[in-house]
């Protein structure tokens, strides 16, 4: 468990954020300049906060009120960056190394090689950082900051410099990381494909204010939440352009499935990042027929997750990725909807992710 | 092999080396230490500090030579204390020779030292002290091994300057044989002693080998470095 208080005024921003962080993986969720990367690094001790109240485990890292602040190097907090870090003149197995000769002698502590075999790196290990692809150097940095014996893991959007390719490739270890070690996690996140996956429960934070903290669903779930907690809830597809039509539509086509869209200017082949807002899909249990909407997907229903409203988020798996559909839970009542149900989801609008193709907008 | 220079001349040499040694080997530890503090550290009297180690490089080399005078001398404060409580002298000896050129070579090493310091991301240093490093740590394992292009390209300079260094110590020591009469003051006293043309041509000669193996050796060992710092398994 792990309980912050912190205030601290900066020019045009004010960071007054409480929250309790419990064992599982906890995400920061909100936007940039929400204040997350300033609560994580001052649970790290990489900064010293105006007026706080850090405490993990029993263990007082911060207490302005009683003049405690304990240096980075004494907090035994292990922190995954989102550009790596990894030391540049040391190998691989130098670099996991690296944490584990402070770590107290009586601590319980992972095992080199299950932490190695864990992440797939067995094969990095006599390589320098120079040499490691962006998702391999992520994986090593995973293994640093575990095999330093924390007590604590923190997690600083550590996706965020990786491609849509290297994001698929690291997240099942974070998963593993929440479900296989037994040490609580704080993830920085302001994706909302991020947080669906990892989150156990979410502190959705805005303009330095916690917004709402809880379970993940129910936080999640909440529609008070999404729009402003940050970008609302919605799916990421990645398509490429199949080929433009003479009528002004462009054709996408994601994991095998045709998408619509009007004119882009892109080339043939050139990939393109789609976000389906939740809000925008209606679900339907059979194929529909007669409809004036051009995008319908078939899918099943993965997960559905309750809110606090009337809301359900319904999860559906479909062969271009999975897409977020936001109904009533009359209207999922009504339709039956369980996991494995199989659904049409017919997609109102489809917007080109802002920014970029490949990365994340920042 | 020794025939071509004459024993005094090699004397020259052998005493530039040893003055250039003893002041790179000395000045180093300070030369770093100093450039770190001036990297990374905030603290009042760092610009005072900053002009201070610089100011040789700009002053006249004979000011510096007479302001070592005053101060180190026998008769000055710092030379007398030291003479007193350890026997060091530095006035008309080698060892002054080798403190004028450690001077002189100060701001060449705390330059390059610097520069290779603020290369290093601090949020390397950073990450360190997440895993548990403390600050010494951190200086030996992250920031020490980072920064050897940037040591070695300083210690060559400094050590050349201490090859090279004349105003501030024919200033300071004298022009004396055996002591302080370095290849640069032997060549001064060839030049005004008739006849001594050809001595200054092969002590010049030498000194322009010395300079040249000095860079070749530290580049080697820099591309050696920045290889494995680059990735590359060298």
């Amino acid at each position: 468990m792990l309980e912050v208080a912190l205030k601290q005024e900066m020019p045009g921003f004010t960071l007054d954020v409480a929250f309790e962080a419990p064992a599982g993986l906890t995400v920061l969720f909100g936007r940039s300049g929400a204040g997350k990367t300033s609560i994580v690094n001052a649970v790290a001790g990489l900064s010293r906060p105006q007026a706080g109240r850090i405490v993990a485990d029993g263990r007082v890292l911060l207490d302005t009120g009683a003049g405690i602040w304990l240096p980075p190097h004494r907090r035994r907090v292990g922190y995954i960056f989102q550009e790596g870090r990894l030391f540049p003149h040391m190998t691989v197995r130098r670099n996991l190394a690296y944490g584990a000769r402070f770590a107290p002698a009586h601590t319980p502590r992972e095992d080199m090689a299950r932490v190695v075999e864990m992440l797939g790196i067995g094969a990095l290990l006599d390589r320098r950082p120079g040499a490691l692809s962006g998702g391999e150097k992520q994986r090593v940095a995973i293994g640093r900051a575990l095999l330093a014996a924390p007590q604590l893991i923190l997690a600083d959007e550590p996706l965020a410099a990786l491609d849509e390719a290297r994001k698929a490739e690291i997240l099942p270890y974070f998963e593993r990381l929440r479900d296989e070690v037994n040490v609580p996690i704080l993830y920085v996140s302001h994706a909302a494909s991020e947080v669906g996956r990892l989150a156990t429960s979410v502190v959705a934070l805005e303009d330095g204010r916690v917004l709402r903290q809880g379970p993940a669903a129910e936080v999640l779930g909440d529609p008070a939440v999404l729009p402003a907690g940050a970008r609302e809830a919605g799916a990421i597809l990645v398509a490429h352009v199949a080929r433009q039509h003479a009528d002004g539509l462009t054709e996408l086509e994601a994991g095998g499935v045709p998408l619509f869209l009007p004119r882009l200017d892109r080339a043939e082949g050139a990939p393109v990042r789609l976000r389906i807002a939740a809000h925008d899909v209606i679900l339907s249990r059979h194929k529909p027929d007669g409809l004036s909407a051009l995008n319908i997907l078939p899918g099943t229903v993965a997960e559905l997750r309750p809110g606090a409203g009337p809301g359900v988020m319904v999860a559906l798996d479909t062969a271009a990725g999975r897409v977020l559909a936001r109904i009533t839970e009359r209207s999922a009542t009504a339709m039956g909807l369980a996991p494995g149900v199989a659904l049409h989801a017919i997609v109102k609008s489809v917007s080109v992710a802002p920014g970029d193709v490949g990365g994340e907008p920042a | 092999m020794t025939d071509w220079l004459t024993a005094a001349e090699w004397e020259a040499v052998r005493l530039s080396l040893r003055v250039a040694l003893w002041a790179t080997a000395v000045s180093l530890p300070f030369g770093i230490f100093v450039a770190y503090a001036l990297a990374r550290w905030r603290f009042p009297g760092r610009e005072v500090l900053n002009i201070v180690v610089h100011l040789p490089l700009i002053m006249p080399p004979v000011v510096t030579g007479y302001l070592l005078l005053l101060a180190f001398g026998t008769q000055g404060p710092v030379g007398g204390f030291l003479d007193r409580v350890f026997g060091v002298t530095f006035a008309f000896r080698w060892t002054g020779a080798a403190l004028a050129s450690g001077v002189m070579a100060f701001p060449f090493l705390v330059r390059a030292v610097r520069l290779s310091i603020e290369a290093v991301d601090p949020k390397l240093e950073e990450a360190a002290a997440t895993l548990g490093a403390t600050r010494t740590w951190i200086f030996l394992t992250v920031t020490l091994p980072l920064i050897v292009p940037g040591i070695l390209a300083g210690t060559v300079l400094a050590f050349a300057k201490g090859m090279g260094e004349f105003g501030a110590t024919i200033t300071f020591v004298s022009n004396i044989p055996g002591q302080t009469q370095t290849i640069p003051l032997a060549i001064d006293l060839a030049l005004e002693t008739p006849g001594g043309g050809a001595r200054a041509a092969r002590l010049a000669v030498l000194s322009v080998a010395l300079a040249a193996l000095a860079l070749a050796v530290s580049e080697w060992v820099s591309r050696r470095v920045a290889a494995r710092i680059g990735g590359r398994d060298a």
